[in-house]
């Protein structure tokens, strides 16, 4: 395909712009993928146009046939019917062959050639790779990881639920919005690997032209090279239970230099939370961080109120677990007790095991909100340095 | 035949009336509308699942229903419309129309086709039941997976997975055992003279489901029950921590999945020669063609199957492996096409209810048919997989291929089998806003998935909603379309004009030649076929 479809649509993209720039709520119509922002988007949205133009070709020409053989061989207009059912003669098969061989060249010639190469191109995750991000998706939240750097953070919807219930004027990224973006450089080779903790999710990023599942247990890969700096937003593609329409994908590009100062900016972040792990916290302190943390991470399942929707999801009012003891007398882990329910989840259910995604911090501090919250009245709390000691 | 079974099968009206008459039927014909009459109930059952989606969907936000009742009526709706709906009907067709094209007095195994009819309603009843079970505190609903039942999703799932896997073997038995019975009458049940070469069309799309059904729905079945041992008793066949594989899942349901879409199709694309030729008065083009080009379609259909997770990380060579395979199924499709279009050719074609439906046929299921040429595509499909892009594709497949061709068959040889002709005003009327409302609802479809909206989302960005909104339109637009279906079949069925034995000007075939409606043991004495 010639260059002028990206630029068409780059115009297109543009006018859309100015129609959203313009104070309207809702986008135009849009007809074909969104604008291509890496190679392997570019080649996919080419041969995706090249196999439209085929088949409406084919398409047109079929159904021409066809139309003209409704027109002609009407009995209404008097037309005889012909005795035929089969080719006769040299001729004729050869008019039935032609299709045949014009069909095989379309398959695997015409479409079977370009597709080839897009296949091997996207498969190359390897080569030349400048850097690694780990994906981890979860119900419903993905965890990015920089092994390079040390970095790890989740990341998730940050639409108000208001908005989603038709209380609030809905915002221009509805559903499409993150608390935390993944942030990757302008131009670097980036090797994806993929996996999850629960079920099956899938990453995807429409104008990346690249999706990829996320299987519990395994590590799958992919990659981009986004060549343009921008914010992409894209979604799970694998339905995976009640929240998987809420659990976005949204990619921040930056070029180099500020990829590296907000690689330090991170770092440093991540290691004042950690080290806050090792300090006494204050029973307020937990408590704040912990609904904090709660509504971000435990409230889809287990509900901003702890009611929960069983039996799927069990309340956290009033439950056995939750007000049972906090640790055995000795400062060990009580197995089935709260401690061990939000560290190391519960098989075969959507309790995750947190203690792989969440700090000593956050765990810590949740435990002790749940603990004195919806109606429970434990009066205990733990600290981050005993969860540490757990691990 | 001795004497003493020769007087029963005269006893014609000693057989039991009323209710229990359809209980304990062994006719073919009675069986055959029993299951129509299933089918045509499970459709509007389906039907009124996904329109309870299409409302939630017509704007963006939540307004009617939670996303977890969404995921139930998502999933439900798939398997009603497949199990319940699509495959019942193609077994109605079977069950009428096959002893009375091959010339035989009913179907060869009479009781098991009671019993493969009998085990449906509480098969329909096991995989809805959950739905009101939940209303007295029992469980949290029907299953949530969608119709795919991925693991471990669906090790995670509530009771109604359970309910959904008993259902789906009880289907699979009802299904294994209409099998059976199909391929036993279908081999030694045929006139004398009638060769397997020169059995007509329809007979030859039904041998091939036929075999497809008991070559893929035991491996369904054990799938599905891998599936309940993993929840139930421990096993890890799907869980990486006990040394399982996740995607093992996914090729045993789409071993099965694969075909089971030519399963659904094959019977339809049978029949559409039969109407071509009989609307064009012309005989059919390349029948031998058509019986290669169905066992050819039933072969690759059983070897294509991982075109439907091509995102999940396959090796390169299964990648491009499955793309090559699936694209080959193109020139058998484009054999039927072809034949299709050629039995037209210098026909005197006329446009009675049941040509209309088979003309909307071709073209609509041609759109289905070249939009999976390019999803075959490994790169492109990574843009398309999971997206609404697919949802449009396949239900161009299976509504405008197989609930549209099932449309055909009904008004094509419901004046044979109730005797009375149907209202044609009203079957035309039916026909024109099938189609306008099918393409309203669908068209939009194939734009949002390349837009980028993933397909079972309860609710979407702002960018999907004009699309949405016109596609729910179009849904309800052709749901209510199909009650002036219901109202022209129960019409018919209560009187109007009477039909003729052919029934159509340019009708050829065994079955033309009894009386409308047949006689209760339809071919007393054997027909011969001459050759030639």
């Amino acid at each position: 395909m010639s260059p002028t479809v990206p630029r068409s649509q780059a115009r297109l993209l543009a006018a859309l712009g100015l129609v959203l720039a313009s104070g309207s709520a809702l986008a135009d119509f849009t007809w074909n993928f969104p604008k291509p922002v890496t190679p392997i988007g570019r080649d996919t949205l080419s041969m995706h146009n090249q196999f439209m133009v085929i088949i409406t070709v084919l398409f047109v020409v079929v159904f021409s046939i066809m139309v003209y053989s409704m027109i002609n061989h009407r009995k209404s207009v008097g037309a005889e019917p012909a005795r035929f059912s089969g080719p006769r003669g040299a001729l004729q098969w050869f008019w039935v062959l032609v299709p045949f061989a014009i069909l095989l060249f379309i398959d695997f010639v015409l479409m079977g050639i370009p597709a080839f190469h897009a296949v091997i191109d996207m498969e190359d995750t390897r080569t030349k790779a400048d850097m690694v991000l780990k994906v981890t998706g979860m119900q419903w939240k993905w965890q990015y990881e920089y092994p390079d750097s040390g970095i790890k953070y989740i990341s998730t919807l940050a639409t108000p639920r208001d908005q989603i219930d038709g209380k609030e004027t809905k915002g221009e990224h509805y559903l499409l919005e993150v608390d935390n973006p993944v942030v990757l450089p302008v131009g670097k080779k980036v090797r994806i690997l993929l996996t999850s903790t629960d079920v099956i999710h899938t990453w995807w990023v429409p104008q990346f032209g690249v999706k990829r599942d996320a299987i519990p247990g395994f590590l799958r890969e992919t990659w981009v090279r986004i060549e343009e700096p921008g914010i992409y937003r894209g979604q799970c593609a694998e339905l995976c239970g009640k929240d998987h329409g809420f659990m976005p994908v949204v990619v921040k590009a930056v070029p180099e230099a500020e990829y590296v100062a907000w690689v330090d900016k991170k770092k440093t972040e991540l290691a004042a939370a950690a080290a806050s792990g090792d300090r006494t916290w204050t029973r307020d302190e937990l408590m704040a961080h912990g609904k904090e943390t709660y509504d971000k991470i435990c409230a889809a399942c287990h509900q901003p109120t702890g009611q929960g929707l069983p039996p799927a999801f069990p309340a956290l009012a009033g439950s056995k677990i939750v007000n049972g003891p906090l640790l055995s007398p000795d400062g060990k882990m009580i197995p089935d007790s709260h401690v061990d329910r939000v560290m190391n989840g519960k098989t075969g259910t959507a309790m995750q095991t947190f203690k792989t995604t969440l700090s000593d911090a956050d765990i810590a501090s949740v435990i002790t909100y749940e603990r004195n919250s919806f109606g429970n009245t434990k009066g205990d709390m733990i600290q981050p340095a005993q969860i540490k000691a757990l691990r | 035949m001795n004497t003493a079974s020769h007087a029963l099968d005269h006893h014609d009206s000693h057989h039991p009336t009323g209710l229990l008459r359809w209980l304990t039927t062994t006719n073919h014909k009675d069986i055959g509308t029993m299951y129509l009459t299933f089918s045509l109930l499970m459709f509007f059952v389906g039907g009124a699942m996904i329109l309870g989606v299409r409302a939630e969907l017509f704007q963006p936000g939540l307004q009617l229903m939670k996303p977890e009742f969404f995921n139930q009526l998502i999933g439900v709706h798939a398997l009603v419309m497949i199990f319940a709906a699509l495959m019942p009907a193609a077994t109605g067709f079977a069950n009428w129309m096959i002893p009375l094209m091959i010339g035989a007095p009913d179907m060869a195994l009479p009781r098991l086709n009671n019993w493969g009819f009998w085990l449906l309603p509480p098969a329909a009843m096991l995989l809805t039941m959950p739905f009101f079970l939940t209303l007295f505190g029992i469980g949290d609903g029907a299953v949530a997976t969608g119709w795919t039942l991925y693991a471990p999703l669906s090790v995670q799932g509530g009771i109604g997975v359970d309910f959904a896997i008993f259902s789906i073997h009880i289907l699979g038995i009802s299904s294994i055992m209409g099998s059976i019975n199909i391929i036993a009458t279908i081999l030694n049940m045929r006139a004398p003279g009638m060769t397997l070469m020169k059995m007509p069309l329809f007979c030859w799309g039904w041998l091939v489901t036929a075999v497809l059904l008991i070559i893929t729905l035991p491996v369904l079945a054990g799938g599905v029950t891998m599936l309940l041992t993993d929840r139930h008793f421990g096993t890890h066949f799907f869980n990486a921590a006990g040394g399982g594989d996740p995607i093992l899942f996914q090729h045993l349901f789409w071993f099965f999945g694969h075909p089971e879409v030519y399963i659904l199709l094959l019977p339809v694309w049978g029949l559409m020669p039969h109407v071509l030729s009989t609307f064009t008065r012309k005989p059919v083009y390349g029948h031998d063609a058509q019986v290669w080009s169905f066992i050819a379609i039933g072969v690759l259909g059983l070897i294509v199957w991982a075109h439907h997770f091509l995102t999940s990380g396959l090796p390169i060579p299964a990648l491009l492996y499955f793309m090559y395979s699936t694209m080959s199924i193109s020139l058998p499709l484009a054999v039927l096409f072809f034949c299709w279009i050629a039995t037209m050719w210098r026909g005197a074609m006329s446009f009675e209810t049941p040509m209309l439906f088979a003309l909307g046929f071709i073209v609509l299921f041609g759109i289905a048919g070249l939009t999976g040429l390019v999803l075959a595509d490994v790169a492109a499909d990574a843009q398309y997989h999971h997206s609404y892009f697919v949802v449009a594709h396949f239900h161009y497949a299976l509504f405008a291929g197989g609930i549209m061709g099932v449309m055909t068959g009904v008004y094509y040889w419901l004046p044979k089998w109730t005797g009375h002709m149907y209202s044609e005003k009203l079957g035309k009327l039916h026909f024109w806003l099938t189609v306008i409302s099918f393409n309203f609802t669908f068209m939009p479809q194939f734009f949002l998935g390349l837009a980028g909206m993933p397909r079972r989302i309860p609710d979407y960005a702002l960018q999907f909603a004009e699309f949405n909104a016109i596609s729910t339109v179009g849904a309800f637009a052709l749901g209510l379309s199909q009650l002036i279906f219901a109202y022209n079949v129960w019409r018919c069925v209560k009187g109007g004009d009477k039909a003729t034995d052919r029934v159509w000007e340019g009708t050829a075939g065994l079955e033309w030649e009894l009386s409308s409606p047949p006689p209760h043991h339809s071919w007393e004495t054997q027909p011969v076929i001459k050759a030639g």
